[in-house]
């Protein structure tokens, strides 16, 4: 039984991977319906297992598999293999990755149906499907490192897909130079662990990791830090860059310079999430250092709330979704801090499907309007595009927590727990994602009235054109629709207070806000009345009534209050100025740094003196030396009595 | 005195390679040069046949047989394996080059299976008497078939040159070995290595006859300052020589040095390890720089051997277990690569022209892109870049250097592989980046291109996953 899970393991990840290869190396050799069959297959079957997986693992409680797969060197008696840990949590993971992947390829047949390039974004999807799976399903740090970067890889990839457009190319190189941040501090966790733990194995390092609970270091002389607060917070620098936290968020709003479906993809439901994964993933390291916790929680709730007021003002409708996402990513990463890294993934998954949903709905508006993506030049779409429009209103409740969908149960779960927590900072967690709740609403309606309802601001032609989109751009909107309503009551209970992540994740007893919140939870039902009676169903009321107001019934107020003002306006305008600081400070300093090391380090010194010089050296050298080789054989033996001599006298004598 | 009937079994499979060798020589008198093929066939069938026989008998601890002068071990018979592997390849590579100069002949497989038969006998060699015989076995053997070519005038100064050093060296090495039988009054290596202990490491008859063994040695495998003929004889025979000799005797000799210096001399480890240091770094300095001024790739490739030379001998001088398996794991990737190296010349090659300028690599990517990534495979692993094998070759004899303690040789080794990986990477790019002096289609056999493909891959593939090759290696010293 064992051997034919490992190899239903080895077929998920492997079967995008193959997809991926078809459809890149051989391109030119099939035509696009060959490209996108393969490679939806590919991702089918992968689908179709995960669920297999995820019903031996979590329904029938099958024994969790961890495992080396290839052991691809040892060196120093620290194994390097490609291994697999399949629990629930992976388990789960699979399913998400490999579904909404599933609909995001069928989807891109329909939206990317006139571009060149289709053969090659198919390839890609594939391959960022197997990266994903690699990620989620590894057993060790290194194969952990393989998947963050191949994600990373192909995230960078995608968003410069159109790579003719400026935008496009400034966008992902980008992301590319935030995320080496995260990836350096990662590494540097990595490192740490490989240093003091002698094993990149998690079961190796989990289970030797409370020995080191009280161990401490000293980077520089003379100051103690705690070992598991330096590899929890250097881990947690990665996952920041990856899951965009404050301050590396700011590649993910540009990153929506690549096509609507990765959007989707990667950059709301599957990889930036990666972050999130990987701190529940080592929650046996996080529950030894509350330092670590703290950071996590404050840098968390400062996402959570800071991003999502820049949505507000945003006009390009998928950034406003990415904003959003921004301050999802933020609420999960809060939940994290506090120790409810239970209610941070069901909060992943369901934020998972409704966001693909609405980055998908979105996606479909777009085609509508022949890739217009302002929302001041939308409006009245409703009568146009009817499922699309009803499809956008559930995942937009779902996104705002309304009673009843998915993102009301992870999301209130979230609120309850940061508010039982006692770590550092739960405080200032709790204010900001109950405010959060309120701006929520009001960005995702404001952009939802925008674009549905209202007049219509397009102009003729384009209303003219204006239709539904064909079946595979809404099959995937109406097959993510189910899960953002139902997928929050049916796993509530077990994944947050049952025994789902029994053996996956790990909280210490005193930082058991879930359980403590669990004493109190009377099946799902019961959990949506509890929610009528918090604040956070009113604030989110209110949001949709500002926004509604503000919008639909006194459209002159926001221009009045944008005139009004005028600091807030600004600041909010330049995303307080982080993207400013780094381009005038960051990139423009390290470009001056780099001039000077370039001019004096490298023409003079390393290209002028070491590299040129020795070159010239020993070419000169050679030339010198191959006139040794004279030809003449009585040369030759004397050359080897020389030798012969020579070692007598040193040896010898 | 008792004598006693010499356990055969041990030595099948020099008895069948000689039994054959034998057999095809005469077999060979009776053909005309339209069925020549045959005696190509029989001398392959002769290695496959080997290879069974080697691999086919089982033993649990080293055998010593025929008055303790002939020694069955794990070691001897990994690298009896490579050996016939190496030649067989040799002999495949060989056959429609040597057809198209007219010397398709019966005594370049017989001398080549008696070389064989020499090698087989040093590796398993287990007293001075049986391992000067191999020695002077596969000398011969290699004499003659440098001479092949009778008339070119370079075939025969290389031969003349080759014969009168190999004469003095094979002195040299006698003279060493009378000196050791003199203190140790044995012929046998565990006699010797008995009675070395006895006398001590301080003996001074012993040191002088250990200098004299090491010159020998060190002749055979090219280390410089006993180098000369190196680049002389790689130059000035046919390729197809040429590949016989840069690729199985390094082998054989590889295996002298570890009968010699560690079965017999290992008391006197602290002397010889000092001497091959100095070797070492001699030749990987000479060999690396020198190359770089070479115009012709047979003669870079031969300076190219002085240098691996330099990177095997750092194993052997680390003298430990490990040591000794890296620089054996070290051998057996050289001769691969040297063989894939060579066979590509010859698969170049046509009637009347040689393509062994560097010259003529220009533009092979154009003309050919599948052997240009073959070849850009064989240099990238010859200058040691990651997942190619000679990577892992050279990572294992630095890691042994490093264990022994002698992190400065290791430094030392680093900074002329870098200086080496020049030359190699200027076939790469001359190949890509370069235009084809001439256009003309590569013809070549259709075994030879297969087999030449198979041998690069290999290198590609067994680079990806090292560990079987090495552990072959490991296990080789572990019983």
């Amino acid at each position: 039984m064992a051997d034919n899970m490992q190899n239903i393991y080895l077929t998920v990840a492997l079967a995008p991977l193959v997809g991926a290869i078809v459809a890149g190396l051989f391109g030119r050799f099939i035509s696009r319906s060959v490209a996108h069959t393969v490679t939806i297959a590919g991702v089918a079957v992968s689908a179709a297992l995960s669920l297999y997986v995820f019903k031996h693992i979590v329904i029938d409680g099958g024994e969790p598999f961890n495992g080396a797969v290839y052991t691809w060197m040892v060196s120093d008696g620290v194994r390097f293999e490609v291994g697999f840990l399949v629990d629930s949590l992976t388990a789960m993971m699979m399913v998400v990755v490999t579904w909404v992947s599933l609909m995001v390829h069928i989807y891109t047949i329909g939206y990317m149906h006139d571009d060149p390039g289709y053969k090659r974004f198919f390839s890609y999807i594939s391959l960022f499907t197997f990266s994903m799976l690699m990620l989620v399903m590894s057993n060790n740090f290194m194969q952990l490192f393989f998947g963050w970067e191949a994600v990373g890889l192909v995230s960078y990839l995608l968003i410069g897909f159109w790579y003719k457009r400026p935008t496009a190319i400034f966008a992902n190189l980008k992301a590319f130079l935030v995320n080496r941040v995260g990836d350096f501090g990662f590494l540097l966790g990595i490192a740490a662990v490989l240093m003091y733990f002698n094993s990149l194995d998690y079961a190796d390092v989990f289970s030797a990791a409370p020995m080191m609970a009280d161990m401490t270091i000293q980077v520089i002389p003379g100051v103690e830090w705690s070992l598991m607060t330096v590899i929890c917070i250097l881990l947690f620098i990665g996952a920041m860059g990856k899951s965009a936290q404050v301050p590396l968020h700011v590649w993910l709003p540009d990153s929506m310079e690549g096509p609507t479906p990765i959007s989707a993809l990667i950059h709301a439901a599957t990889m930036v999430t990666a972050g999130i994964f990987m701190v529940a993933r080592m929650s046996p390291l996080y529950e030894l250092s509350t330092t670590a916790l703290t950071v996590v929680l404050v840098v968390g709730s400062i996402t959570a709330l800071f991003m999502g007021i820049l949505g507000i003002i945003q006009n390009d409708i998928k950034r406003v979704v990415a904003y959003s996402t921004l301050s999802q990513l933020g609420y999960m990463t809060v939940a994290l801090g506090a120790s409810a890294y239970a209610a941070g993934v069901f909060h992943l998954m369901t934020h998972a499907f409704f966001k693909a949903l609405l980055f998908l709905a979105a996606g479909s508006v777009i085609i509508g309007m022949h890739h217009e993506q302002d929302i001041r030049k939308m409006g009245g779409i409703k009568k146009y595009m009817p499922i699309t429009y009803w499809t956008m209103l559930i995942g937009s409740l779902a996104l705002i927590g309304f009673p009843g969908f998915a993102g009301f149960f992870s999301k209130d779960a979230i609120i309850e727990a940061v508010h039982l927590s006692q770590t550092p900072g739960a405080g200032f967690a709790y204010f900001a994602v109950l405010v959060g709740v309120f701006i929520t609403a009001f960005y995702s309606f404001r952009m939802f009235f925008l674009v549905f309802h209202g007049e219509e601001r397009m102009d003729k032609h384009a209303r003219e054109h204006l239709h539904e989109t064909p079946w595979v751009v809404t099959g995937p909107l109406i097959a993510l629709a189910v899960p953002s309503v139902v997928v929050g009551a049916i796993f509530i209970g077990p994944m947050l207070f049952g025994d789902f992540f029994n053996g996956a994740i790990f909280v210490s007893p005193e930082r058991d806000v879930l359980g403590k919140l669990g004493e109190n939870f009377h099946g799902w039902f019961a959990f949506i009345l509890h929610g009528l009676a918090t604040p956070a169903l009113y604030l989110a009321m209110a949001g949709v009534g500002a926004a509604w107001f503000l919008y639909m019934k006194r459209p002159d107020i926001p221009e009045m209050i944008k005139a009004r003002a005028g600091v807030v306006y600004t600041v909010l305008e330049h995303k307080y100025g982080f993207d400013d600081f780094n381009d005038k400070v960051v990139a423009a300093g390290s470009r001056a740094l780099g001039r000077l090391l370039w001019q004096v380090g490298d023409v003079k010194l390393i290209d002028g003196f070491v590299v040129n010089g020795t070159a010239k050296g020993v070419g000169w050298l050679s030339a010198v030396i191959k006139h040794i080789q004279t030809g003449f054989l009585y040369h030759y033996a004397f050359a080897m009595f020389v030798g012969l001599f020579a070692l007598i006298a040193l040896f010898v004598f | 005195m008792e004598f006693e009937i010499p356990k055969m079994s041990a030595a099948l499979p020099e008895m069948f390679v000689l039994g054959m060798a034998c057999l095809i020589l005469v077999i060979d008198l009776f053909l005309t040069d339209k069925n020549r093929i045959i005696t190509y066939l029989l001398a392959q069938a002769t290695l496959v046949g080997a290879a069974i026989a080697s691999l086919g008998y089982q033993f649990g601890s080293p055998e010593i047989a025929f008055n303790g002068s002939f020694i069955r071990d794990a070691m001897g018979d990994t690298l009896k394996v490579f050996i016939y592997l190496s030649v067989f390849v040799v002999f495949l590579y060989s056959r429609s080059y040597l057809q198209a100069r007219n010397l398709f002949r019966g005594e370049f497989f017989v001398l080549g299976l008696f070389g064989v038969l020499g090698m087989m006998i040093m590796v398993s060699a287990h007293s001075l008497l049986t391992l000067y015989l191999g020695l002077e076995l596969l000398s011969l053997s290699m004499y003659a078939l440098v001479a092949m070519n009778r008339d070119s005038s370079y075939s025969s100064e290389a031969a003349m040159k080759y014969f009168v050093l190999g004469a003095l060296a094979s002195g040299m090495l006698l003279y060493g070995m009378s000196m050791l039988y003199g203190v140790t009054g044995s012929l046998e290596l565990s006699q010797i290595s008995a009675g070395v202990a006895t006398a001590g490491a301080g003996n001074m008859v012993l040191v002088f006859g250990l200098v004299f063994t090491v010159v020998g040695l060190a002749f055979k495998l090219g280390a410089v300052p006993f180098h000369m003929w190196v680049p002389d004889v790689y130059h000035g025979s046919p390729t197809a020589v040429t590949v016989y000799i840069g690729s199985a005797p390094k082998i054989a000799a590889f295996a002298m040095v570890m009968r010699l210096l560690v079965d017999g001399l290992e008391g006197l480890q602290e002397h010889w390890q000092g001497m091959l240091v100095i070797l070492a770094i001699l030749s990987l300095a000479l060999g690396n720089i020198t190359a770089i001024a070479q115009t012709n790739i047979k003669r870079m490739l031969a300076y190219s051997t002085i240098a691996h030379v330099g990177y095997l001998l750092l194993g052997v001088l680390s003298g430990s277990d490990s040591g000794y398996a890296s620089a054996m794991f070290y051998t057996i990737v050289y001769a691969l690569m040297s063989l894939g190296g060579f066979g590509m010349i010859m698969l170049l090659s046509r009637t009347g022209f040689e393509a062994d300028r560097l010259d003529d690599f220009k533009g092979l990517n154009e003309r050919s892109p599948w052997f240009a990534f073959m070849m850009l495979i064989l240099m990238f692993s010859m200058a040691g870049v990651p997942v190619f094998l000679g990577f892992w070759a050279k990572l294992s004899v630095l890691s042994a250097v490093v264990e022994a303690e002698m992190v400065w040789l290791a430094a030392v080794a680093v900074v002329f592989s870098i200086i080496g990986a020049f030359y190699y990477l200027r076939v790469v790019k001359l190949m890509y980046f370069d235009k084809p002096e001439d256009n003309t289609p590569i013809d070549s056999e259709f075994d030879v291109r297969v087999m030449l493909s198979a041998n690069s891959l290999a290198i590609l593939v067994l680079g990806l996953f090292p560990g079987a090759l090495m552990s072959l290696c490991v296990n080789a010293f572990a019983l």
